[in-house]
């Protein structure tokens, strides 16, 4: 089975468009000398890079000279393709994104206490408020950057000591933030792509965050309780026991909705605070370690997963099994069979049914594999970073995953993608408050902006002036009332 | 795969099976865990005790009737699997009640009286389902603008020197703007509606915690106390029935709300006209109707009696607490499928989720011995079994989820 875009014949808009897109561009006339001068500062560059490794002195511009690096790698691809058009997908993400950063900063800034002292004073001196707000809200973003990505004259000073004198750890210490913005960003990876596989199937799986959490509890159980296996069959056992617990209790949402058609939003839900209500039982009795502290046993050397550095740095193993999940996601379902039935219940159950695909069964199927994603996350995070269960485990992972599948557009890389925005939104809020003592629900406030702009993209365009495209850049997802 | 069981396992034949496994249940429960010669005891404030069965042999009938009943729906079948459905569940909740108080003490009106305030939120919840859905626009951001109206309702009362009506009226307001946003989003720009729900719903969970640590607590607004009860003179008086008017004042506006809405949707040009957008919105606007507006109003109107079920949380407790709400949006939501998208019918349903709740703390009081985390969680299976559609299949508005696009 393959598919095929079908195209309607031309109209005469089409062919006036297509006239419109024909008409050479500035970069295409100049393209010759242009390129030319890309090809000229890469060459420069590329000289500096190497003359300071090799001389070691003034080492501390490798980092702007790699960001030069970069926009001039920009600049070479559009002109190679002679326009900007590559960059239209991406654009109404970017001032998505954009915007809901600026509506956190007036979030902020309107609730500084600072400011909110000085409001009586606005018409008197609106200087000093406007003053007040403006360091409410460079204090708290400076943080935020500096919480994901790190200073980059420590960076420098890092990457100069090390070279220059070989001791590696300032350098190490350095990059923390950059790699703590990673690591937060592999359970969303994961809990991303469980909503988004969802999404495809035409399911919305609200539950990520209880089968996130029964995930974890799982992993954590058998990580624990099983003794004196080998690491090469503990880990596997114990991350597969996450991911299958969590599939199967999605599954339950799945059978009864392909069983009897009630709605997957408002099971899944309650599945979440079963799972919620379950795990606090169990935290409270059966699987408490020592009592009155609500925790579980520490899991044994042998299911942890294994940290890439020594101790600053805590990127896990996880992080590969967050990307192979990407990869296993696109290939399931781009090229394969089932993936392909997946995806036409999604698009259109009618055709499907047509088409003598079983309905149920790719239901079933769907929130089982979404479940069983979104318990890997819970199954890495458990195994690679809190090594047991308490209370709180979910910390909101799993309703952030829906925001995720959106602004990703239900694909694995654009999930990939989102996640390390928000996996370093998570590390910079965390920064944030402690630094600023801004409340980390401020990313909350962004990500449901976020969605708001990426699932109404008009907003967007009406906001800066961008003129309506043709095609949507996320995929419908068409809920058809509670039935089936 | 669940076409063939579907054929061999049919709805009735499932149900009888369920009937004679409830009675074998009772049966067991009454022969392992209750002691012989016990009695329990359900007594009223005024009157005294009312009845006092002894325990062993009532469970003992109660459970064969409910294995007789099941058996004749396998053998030759009710005429509605309804029939069936009302007895089986009376005669296990009368068994439930008779398990749990075996030995002890039941203050029956009282537990009415808690399943009647439980439902409170549930049916304003769901009469703002009611009023969304019949215009086709499908609400599940009920929690979400509960939840702001929660916060808002105790913010405007700290702000207003204790005046708990002006935090009431805050609670409308602001869950009517979220409703107002929510209409925006899915009337006008067209996004998917269980997205600007859930938008909604993600938003009002951050967005209020973040006030409550940033502006509310630091600045002592978070405990103006809880609002007083209304006591109607006379009636209060009166055996049994008399606790119902002496109740959280949210009571009486839901029944009254109640009401309303039901003359509104059923017996009004106004109600005729959202109910014929809710089928067919395409008809309605030949006919002059205009959909986007009647939507836009129905929605809003929803979000501001949600915003009372919201200011019921938070003035009755007389603080704000993160997710103070638990789902209750959600499970309003099923009880308005429950109750057919009808405001009284969604009361009936509020009420078997709030006697649940009600159930639920009497066990927690009688210390039965069962962790309170499980009986926390059956509100929630309800939801699910009820959502499954084991009683009834619920019908809702054709057009329902579907936005509207102008010709």
């Amino acid at each position: 089975m393959s598919e095929r875009e079908v195209r309607l014949p031309a109209g005469d808009e089409t062919i006036e468009a297509v006239a419109e897109a024909r008409r050479p561009s500035v970069l295409q006339v100049y393209r010759r000398p242009l390129l030319g001068i890309c090809w000229g500062l890469v060459a420069l560059i590329v000289l500096a890079v190497v003359g300071i490794v090799i001389s070691k002195t003034g080492i501390g511009f490798i980092l702007p000279l790699f960001g030069l690096l970069m926009l001039v790698t920009l600049a070479l691809v559009t002109v190679l393709n002679g326009s900007l058009a590559w960059l239209e997908g991406a654009i109404v993400p970017v001032l998505a994104v954009v915007t809901a950063l600026i509506i956190g900063a007036i979030v902020i800034a309107i609730t500084d206490p600072q400011v909110l002292a000085t409001l009586p004073n606005f018409l008197q001196d609106p200087a000093i408020v406007l003053q007040s707000a403006w360091q409410a809200i460079s204090t708290a973003y400076q943080a935020l950057l500096e919480g994901c990505i790190g200073s980059p004259a420590k960076i420098s000073a890092g990457l100069e000591a090390w070279i220059v004198e070989g001791n590696a750890r300032p350098f190490v210490s350095s990059m923390r933030p950059i790699s703590e913005s990673i690591t937060k960003s592999i359970p969303y990876i994961l809990a991303g792509l469980a909503v988004a596989l969802g999404f495809r199937a035409g399911l919305f799986n609200i539950g990520a965050e209880g089968q996130f959490v029964i995930g974890g509890l799982c992993s954590v159980v058998v990580g624990y309780s099983v003794e004196g296996l080998p690491t090469y069959i503990h880990l596997p056992l114990a991350v597969f026991a996450g991911a299958m617990a969590a599939g199967l209790w999605a599954a339950i949402a799945g059978v009864l909705k392909a069983w009897t058609g009630a709605h997957e939003v408002i099971n899944t839900i309650m599945l979440n605070w079963l799972a919620f209500r379950l795990v606090e039982w169990l935290l409270r009795e059966p699987l408490e370690s020592v009592q009155g502290t609500h925790r579980t046993a520490e899991i044994l050397p042998t299911a942890e997963l294994p940290r890439f550095f020594p101790y600053p740095i805590r990127l896990h193993a996880g992080l590969l099994i967050a990307l192979a999940a990407a990869v296993f996601v696109y290939w399931f379902l781009w090229k394969t069979t089932w993936g392909f039935e997946l995806r036409t219940v999604g698009a259109n159950p009618d055709a499907a049914r047509y088409g003598g695909i079983s309905i149920g069964r790719n239901i079933v199927l769907a929130m089982l594999l979404s479940g069983a994603l979104a318990g890997l996350a819970g199954a890495g995070e458990s195994l690679g970073m809190t090594r047991n269960m308490t209370l709180g485990f979910q910390a909101g992972y799993g309703f952030d995953s829906i925001a995720l599948a959106l602004l990703g557009g239900s694909h694995p890389l654009g999930v990939v993608l989102a996640s390390l925005l928000f996996g370093a939104l998570r590390a910079g809020g965390t920064r944030m408050m402690s630094v600023a003592a801004i409340p980390l629900e401020i990313t909350a406030i962004v990500q449901s902006m976020v969605i708001i702009f990426i699932a109404a993209p008009d907003i967007v365009r009406a906001l800066y002036g961008l003129r309506a495209k043709e095609e949507e850049m996320v995929p419908t997802v068409i809920i058809r009332g509670w039935g089936s | 795969m669940f076409e063939e069981w579907r054929e061999v396992l049919t709805r009735e034949r499932v149900l009888g099976l369920v009937s004679v496994v409830i009675g074998l249940v009772i049966i067991a429960v009454a022969a392992l865990f209750i002691e012989g010669g016990q009695v329990a005891e359900f007594f009223d404030d005024k009157l005294g005790t009312l009845f006092a069965p002894p325990s062993q042999p009532t469970l003992y009938i109660l459970g064969a009737l409910c294995c007789f009943a099941g058996g004749w729906q396998l053998y030759k079948g009710f005429r509605s699997t309804n029939v069936l459905l009302g007895t089986v569940g009376f005669l296990a909740v009368a068994s439930f009640l008779i398990g749990i108080t075996s030995g002890q003490r039941m203050n029956l009106p009282g537990l009415l009286q808690t399943t009647l305030t439980s439902a409170t939120p549930l049916t304003l919840g769901a009469l703002c389902g009611v009023l969304c859905e019949r215009a086709a626009v499908i609400n599940i951001a009920i929690e979400g603008m509960m939840l702001f109206g929660a916060f808002a309702a105790i913010a405007a009362t700290s702000l207003s020197g204790g005046n708990h009506w002006i935090g009431m009226l805050a609670a409308v307001l602001v869950s009517g703007l979220m409703a107002a946003l929510h209409a925006v989003l899915s009337v006008t720009y067209k996004v998917d509606q269980i997205i600007s729900g859930t938008v909604i719903n993600i938003l009002a969970a951050g967005a209020t915690r973040y006030m409550k640590i940033r502006l509310l607590s630091p600045a002592g607004l978070n405990s103006p106390g809880a609002i007083p009860t209304v006591r109607i003179p006379v009636l209060v008086d009166l055996p049994i029935v008399g606790k119902f008017f002496e109740n959280d004042p949210t009571v009486f506006i839901m029944l009254f709300l109640l009401v309303v809405v039901q003359f509104i949707v059923f017996y009004t040009p106004w109600g005729l006209r959202t109910r014929s957008v809710g089928e067919h919105p395409r008809a309605a606007d030949t006919v002059g109707i205009d959909v986007i507006r009647i939507r836009y109003m129905n929605v809003i109107i929803g979000g501001l009696i949600a915003g009372v079920g919201g200011a019921y949380f938070s003035l009755g407790l007389g603080q704000f607490e993160d997710n103070m709400t638990h789902g209750q949006g959600f499970i309003a939501l099923a009880a308005m499928i429950f109750g057919n998208w009808t405001p009284l019918g969604s009361f009936f349903a509020a009420l078997i989720f709030g006697f649940a709740d009600a159930l639920q703390g009497k066990m927690q009081a009688l210390k039965v011995a069962l962790p309170p985390e499980f009986l926390q969680m059956a509100p929630y299976i309800l939801t699910m079994v009820i959502l499954a559609g084991v009683i009834g299949r619920a019908v809702p508005p054709a057009a329902d989820g579907q936005p509207y696009e102008k010709q």
